[in-house]
């Protein structure tokens, strides 16, 4: 066989379609990106860089002033707030999630109906019950406390973690539960040493999508806080004045608000890929 | 000493009975196999006996002591599953220390017990892998491991060979009858094969729609079939079926199959068939039974010769199986090696009428 010398890519037909194909990706990946740059980019400029026009692409002199100002005014504690509340609802969501969905999947509990009949919570557009629960909230004192927050938004969660929950479960061979059965564990070992290991993957997958359902949610967020417990996308609301927007602050809060969610979907990402479940039965 | 006792056990899936009051004493020690066709109830047999199915109606004792209600960790039973079912986040060495660690034995223990385990099975270079990076045979190893390092009372096997290709099954079958002569563990074995429940059982039970059907040693169930189901599903090839009328012969019976074939039983056999004389039966002879007489022999007494032509010729190398028509009835017969090798040859045979059978086809049961 002789040996072929690598022809440069312009002189076939591939290599002018991979060109055109990765051209185009170039720029489909830059019109996207560019507002999430430009979000990022505006954080770090001076008060005259935000509104000179011409556009400053770049930040000519990159300060932190900002940063500190946000800090300084007590700002960042809606980051705080966001955390606690979006991560203690996670993880109340996901466990009682996760059990409920192991008794549907498992015990056919509550026959084919109940498994419908949870997931059309979901269905409901939230403006719809926002007054009712401000009264409820009002009523029952939870207004603009952690509390009041987390039992929301755990709430409006459990559905959606039983739904996708109750899909990993099936996916755990059964056999693997009867041998851990014979083997000496109880139902709940059984769920905390075979069922968590073999979902882990849809259950991290879950957690991220409840974490940043929390993260996100504006509307009872806004009308269910005062000063207290403001929420991330509350306190940018405020930002956008009557007379001024402080873009800014936007910029600057936006990117501690995108921080912890890109922390969590990174740490996240190594369980995410990996396939585990291979070789746990011969398919 | 009985060690496991099925009383009267039921089993219901909404409207379908799955068992249908199986009784069952199997002695300490012994390795019985429970068989049968497909949905016979072998399975859900051996899972309530698991505590994995609940009993509907009956008794399962364990030891002497009823275990219905007890959860399946508290019944001291292992058990192997058709699937391996090996937990995949676990390396070879986790996966068979799992139940150990679950009974809370100390490590030291744990980790040499485990190890005695893999030696027996000769999986102890495997230890530290995981699940997905052994063979289909190796991961069977590991359950099998898994089963023994629990020193249960009683070991019970879901078809574990029935995902090894043919080659793999047979040295595995070999691990497991040696593995049981070593241990000597009450073990109750299911599979739908029925070379595995003839070569590994001490006892057999056969299954059929949630009951019993037959139960005892392999050979009592192949020589001495009580129905003719039992004696369909005992035997490869399967045997020969053929209609056939009892009929007066001298001083013995025959059994006539077609206007010009009858073949006589031996005088000792015809006294317990006269009953039936000028009934429709079904003539039931095995393979094995029917052979080519050496040259210039006449037959032994109790041989009976006939006269086919041969339509079909499968050579196994060490048998070969040729197929004929035998008064309308398509008739297998396994002879030596060259004994026949072309189809169209008319050849003579002997028929064994001392192990020939006659089933009344009322009852199915054999006479």
């Amino acid at each position: 066989m002789s040996r072929r010398r690598p022809q440069p890519w312009y002189t076939t037909r591939q290599g002018w379609t991979g060109a055109a194909r990765l051209a185009g990706a170039i720029v489909v990946t830059i019109v996207f990106l560019f507002p999430i740059y430009w979000l990022f980019a505006t954080a770090f400029k001076t008060p005259e860089e935000v509104f000179a026009s011409p556009p400053v692409w770049f930040p000519q002199t990159p300060t932190l002033e900002t940063f500190a100002v946000l800090f300084r005014d007590g700002d960042v504690s809606a980051v705080w707030n966001s955390i606690v509340i979006a991560g203690v609802s996670t993880v109340v969501a996901m466990f009682l999630g996760t059990i409920a969905a192991y008794s549907l999947a498992r015990f056919r509990t509550g026959g084919d109906h109940l498994v419908i009949w949870i997931i059309s919570q979901r269905m409901i557009p939230p403006i719809a019950v926002v007054f009712p629960i401000f009264l409820l909230f009002a009523g029952l004192g939870l207004i603009d406390t952690y509390l009041g927050l987390i039992l929301l938004y755990t709430a409006f969660n459990l559905p959606y973690v039983i739904w996708m929950m109750r899909g990993y479960v099936e996916d755990v061979p059964r056999e693997l539960e009867e041998s851990a059965l014979v083997d000496g564990l109880t139902r709940w070992q059984v769920l905390i040493k075979v069922v968590f290991p073999m979902a882990r993957t849809g259950l991290f997958a879950t957690a991220v999508f409840t974490f940043i359902f929390a993260w996100n949610e504006f509307i009872f967020a806004l009308v269910l806080t005062r000063t207290e417990v403001l929420t991330f996308p509350v306190q940018v609301s405020h930002y956008f004045g009557q007379q001024q927007t402080f873009w800014a602050k936007i910029g600057a809060m936006s990117v501690l608000g995108a921080l912890p969610v890109f922390v969590v979907v990174a740490m996240a990402q190594k369980l995410l890929v990996r396939g585990l479940s291979m070789g746990a039965v011969k398919g | 000493m009985t060690h496991l006792t099925l009383d009267a056990v039921h089993k219901y899936y909404d409207d379908f009975h799955a068992v249908r009051g199986v009784d069952l004493a199997i002695r300490e020690g012994e390795f019985a196999v429970l068989v049968g066709p497909s949905g016979c109830g072998k399975s859900t047999l051996l899972r309530m006996i698991a505590g994995l199915e609940a009993v509907d109606d009956g008794e399962v004792s364990i030891a002497g002591r009823v275990v219905n209600a007890l959860r399946p960790r508290d019944r001291n039973v292992a058990m192997v599953f058709q699937n391996y079912a090996l937990y995949p986040y676990l390396s070879v060495f986790e996966n068979i220390a799992f139940g150990l660690r679950a009974r809370k034995v100390p490590d030291a223990e744990t980790g040499r017990r485990v190890r005695e385990a893999a030696e027996t099975l000769g999986i102890t270079p495997l230890l530290d892998r995981l699940p997905r990076q052994l063979s289909g045979g190796q991961r069977q190893r590991v359950a099998i491991g898994r089963a023994i390092v629990r020193d249960a009372g009683v070991f019970l096997f879901d078809e574990p060979l029935s995902n090894l290709d043919a080659q793999l099954r047979d040295e595995m079958r070999v691990e497991i009858k040696r593995l049981h002569q070593e241990i000597g563990k009450t073990t109750v074995y299911v599979t739908h094969d029925q070379i595995e429940a003839m070569t590994l059982a001490d006892r057999i039970v056969l299954l059929r729609d949630g009951v019993i059907e037959q139960e005892g040693t392999p050979l009592e169930l192949f020589e001495r079939p009580a129905t003719r189901f039992v004696a369909g599903f005992l035997g490869s090839p399967r045997m020969n079926f053929v209609p056939a009328t009892l009929v007066e012969d001298g001083d013995t019976v025959a059994a006539r199959l077609s206007a010009d074939v009858a073949l006589r039983f031996p005088a000792d056999r015809a006294a317990g068939f006269r009953a039936h004389l000028g009934r429709e039966l079904v003539f039931g002879v095995r393979p094995e039974h029917l052979t080519r007489p050496r040259t210039g022999e006449q037959g032994r007494p109790g041989q009976e010769a006939l006269t086919v032509t041969v339509d079909l010729v499968q050579p196994t190398g060490t048998r070969t199986y040729v197929q004929f028509s035998l008064a309308g009835t398509e008739v297998t017969a396994e002879l030596a090696a060259h004994d026949v090798e072309q189809p169209g040859t008319r050849i003579d045979l002997l028929a064994d009428m001392a192990r020939a059978i006659l089933i009344d086809p009322e009852t199915d049961r054999v006479l």
